[in-house]
């Protein structure tokens, strides 16, 4: 009898191209994504080194780090960025989804849109949000500039074997609390390397009843649990949302593939190297308080007495108390986008906070959809329009403030709930301090200007 | 790959833990296309600070990066290296480092270096004690040494001998050409592909 083995263990299994003892296993890579910050010196080197990219049909590249999210001029530097990915691209003929097309978004906003991200796949890109594409049940990892140009060359990929974690959520999870919540509750408890080396599978009652979109902000921050991956096991809901997207398989293709996804799910009696378990119930909305995503506390607590050195130094650099009230913080800007939290689903949550509603005078608000066509469905929805109304300015899609590449950027000292991933010092702006939210947190707390639940609302 | 096996040189005590990438080189500074130049722009923000001791200049000059747990997390960023590198540093020394960033160092040859926290500590303090002192670090026999601190340390055998050899991994992954051949041809016809008109 075959040995049970775990989701993780059987993505990696079925891509090892080459093994051999004291060698890190050869994984083939099915699809290769790209950008324009941490491809550039990749290219380059391939350039020089003579050779050529050997499967432009299985990489996929798009603008989105720096590009600008209003209409006007870009700065010359970024627009050198954004320039030699165009060459690079059209050279290796690589598709790329540039700046004003309607196929333009935030790599892992895309990946998943066209439906190229599909269970059971090898996917990386030069980015540690690539985990996002785990919640397909894909072992998805994010990989540095060197690694980058190794793919471009061989479409494959040196990797350690990693070890195994295994982090179920079970219970029904309380009102109010979202999927960013869950991620930011695992990693106030497990730390920020609590992950480190693992390859993390999210289980249990809770995590199934996660849509996709919630499955991908649970998983697009397994990174900063620092987890190599994060997966989830593909089930109905993944397949529901696949099928019929322009890239999922159809017809026969399509009914091979769902019975190959069914055989995927960790086996029952397989083993994890590392367990964790969190009740469903004991979650609540989460809002951070530091410069590192552990740095995490609800919404009910107060700001912590530090525990060490980094734990001053993070008050320090927030202007925080101990002992003040997360709901007294009065943030002086809300960015709902990112990664983490800006597709449709994302949008619909906040919107449903905001219609009929306005964002406390004061206040700077944007929303910054993850791609285009999430910008388009939005406005299909009117949700534009309900954002519009509240005082929120509605962007073109990209990465933008949480990272802070491109114009929109915090002033030093500048206070912000945002929907992103890191709260790391200077992460948004120069001086900027972020607190990470999900959100309905960040809707809720733009209309009452502090940190706020939507129903502090009704209150 | 510039080969590693044993370096000596004096060290920059970097008494902070949860060093992210974002620190290391902040986002604003990766719009440069160029591999080069990200020396002056490694810790950005903190340098700012006269006191900062990448300021201070008993530390100039400095070869080895010593610094708190979880080293490099966040940002998949190799420029976090290439800043290091570019500034001088050809090893950094730390209880614990982030994934993505130990290969990332382990890709261009600066040499990451896990050692116990006391023994971290114990380097920290013979530097800040002395800013002359020097430390040696032994690819070849796996050691890190100072006057007062003998260390043993662990690296996966294979890393090992790339670094030592200096060996580029494509070259490598290329010696198994045939392999990737044989791999390709099994590979189910449903698995996505993009090729835009």
């Amino acid at each position: 009898m075959r040995t049970p083995s775990t989701l993780a263990e059987k993505v990696w299994e079925r891509h090892v191209v080459h093994r051999a003892d004291g060698e890190p296993d050869l994984l083939y890579v099915d699809l290769h994504l790209v950008h324009e910050v941490t491809s550039p010196q990749a290219f380059e080197a391939l350039r020089l080194a003579g050779r050529s990219v050997r499967r432009p049909d299985l990489t996929v590249a798009t603008m989105d780090h720096n590009v600008p999210t209003v209409a006007g001029p870009v700065d010359p530097v970024s627009r050198t960025q954004m320039e030699a990915l165009e060459r690079n691209c059209t050279q290796a003929g690589i598709t790329l989804f540039p700046t004003g097309d309607l196929g333009q978004g935030i790599v892992h906003v895309i990946g998943p849109q066209m439906g190229l991200t599909q269970p059971g796949l090898m996917i990386v890109c030069g980015d540690s949000h690539t985990s996002t594409h785990g919640a397909f049940g894909a072992l998805a990892i994010g990989i540095g500039t060197s690694e980058v140009e190794h793919v471009l060359a061989t479409q494959t990929l040196p990797q350690r074997t990693p070890k195994t974690m295994a982090v179920t959520v079970e219970g029904e999870l309380p009102v109010g609390v979202s999927a960013k919540d869950v991620i930011l509750g695992i990693i106030a408890r497990i730390g920020t390397d609590g992950g480190v080396g693992h390859v993390v599978e999210y289980r249990g009652s809770a995590i199934r009843s996660l849509s996709m979109e919630g499955r991908m902000t649970v998983c697009n921050m397994s990174i900063e649990a620092g987890a190599r991956a994060g997966m989830v096991a593909p089930d109905e809901t993944t397949f529901a949302y696949l099928e019929g997207r322009p890239n999922a398989p159809s017809g026969s293709q399509w009914d091979e593939a769902i019975e190959d996804w069914r055989s995927l799910p960790t086996d029952e009696g397989a083993t994890f190297d590392k367990e964790v378990s969190v009740e469903a119930a004991d979650l609540r909305p989460h809002v951070s308080w530091g410069t590192n995503p552990g740095q995490t506390v609800t919404i009910d607590d107060l700001v912590p007495e530090p525990a060490d050195e980094a734990a001053e130094r993070a008050l320090a650099y927030m202007d925080l108390r101990p002992g003040t009230a997360i709901r007294d913080i009065r943030p002086d800007t809300i960015f709902i986008g990112s990664c983490t939290n800006s597709r449709i689903e994302d949008l619909r949550e906040a919107a449903r906070v905001l219609d009929g509603r306005r964002v406390r005078e004061g206040l700077r608000a944007m929303v910054v959809p993850g791609s285009m066509l999430v910008k388009r469905q939005a406005e299909r929805e009117g949700l534009d329009t309900v954002f519009a109304a509240a005082g929120f300015e509605w962007r073109d899609a990209g990465c933008s403030m949480c990272l802070g590449m491109n114009p929109d950027q915090l002033s030093p000292g500048e206070r912000c709930a945002s929907t992103s991933n890191r709260n790391f010092e200077g992460r948004q702006g120069k001086g900027g301090r972020t607190h990470l939210v999900s959100p309905a947190v960040a809707a809720a707390t733009a209309v009452l200007g502090h940190f706020a639940t939507p129903e502090d609302l009704d209150g | 790959m510039r080969p590693f096996t044993e370096h000596t040189g004096r060290a920059l005590p970097l008494d902070r833990s949860d060093v992210d990438t974002d620190q290391i080189v902040p986002a604003r500074f990766l719009r440069r296309i160029e591999r080069s130049g990200f020396g002056p722009l490694l810790f950005a923000e903190w340098r700012k600070d006269p006191g900062f001791v990448l300021n201070r200049p008993e530390f100039a000059g400095a070869t080895i990066l010593l610094a708190g747990p979880n080293f490099g997390s966040g940002s998949s960023r190799e420029h976090a290296v290439w800043a290091l590198e570019d500034a001088g540093f050809r090893s950094v020394i730390a209880p614990s480092f982030a994934d993505i960033f130990r290969n990332n160092c382990c890709k261009i040859g600066v040499l990451p270096v896990e050692l116990a926290q006391e023994s971290v500590r114990a380097l920290m303090d013979a530097v800040l004690d002395d800013p002359t002192t020097e430390i040696t670090v032994d690819l070849q026999a796996m050691r890190v040494s100072a006057p007062a601190v003998h260390e043993a340390f662990e690296i996966d055998p294979y890393t090992r001998w790339r670094l030592l050899e200096g060996l580029d991994d494509i070259d490598l992954t290329l010696r198994n050409a045939d392999a990737i051949d044989a791999y390709e041809r099994t590979r189910p016809a449903r698995l996505p592909s993009v090729t835009r008109a």
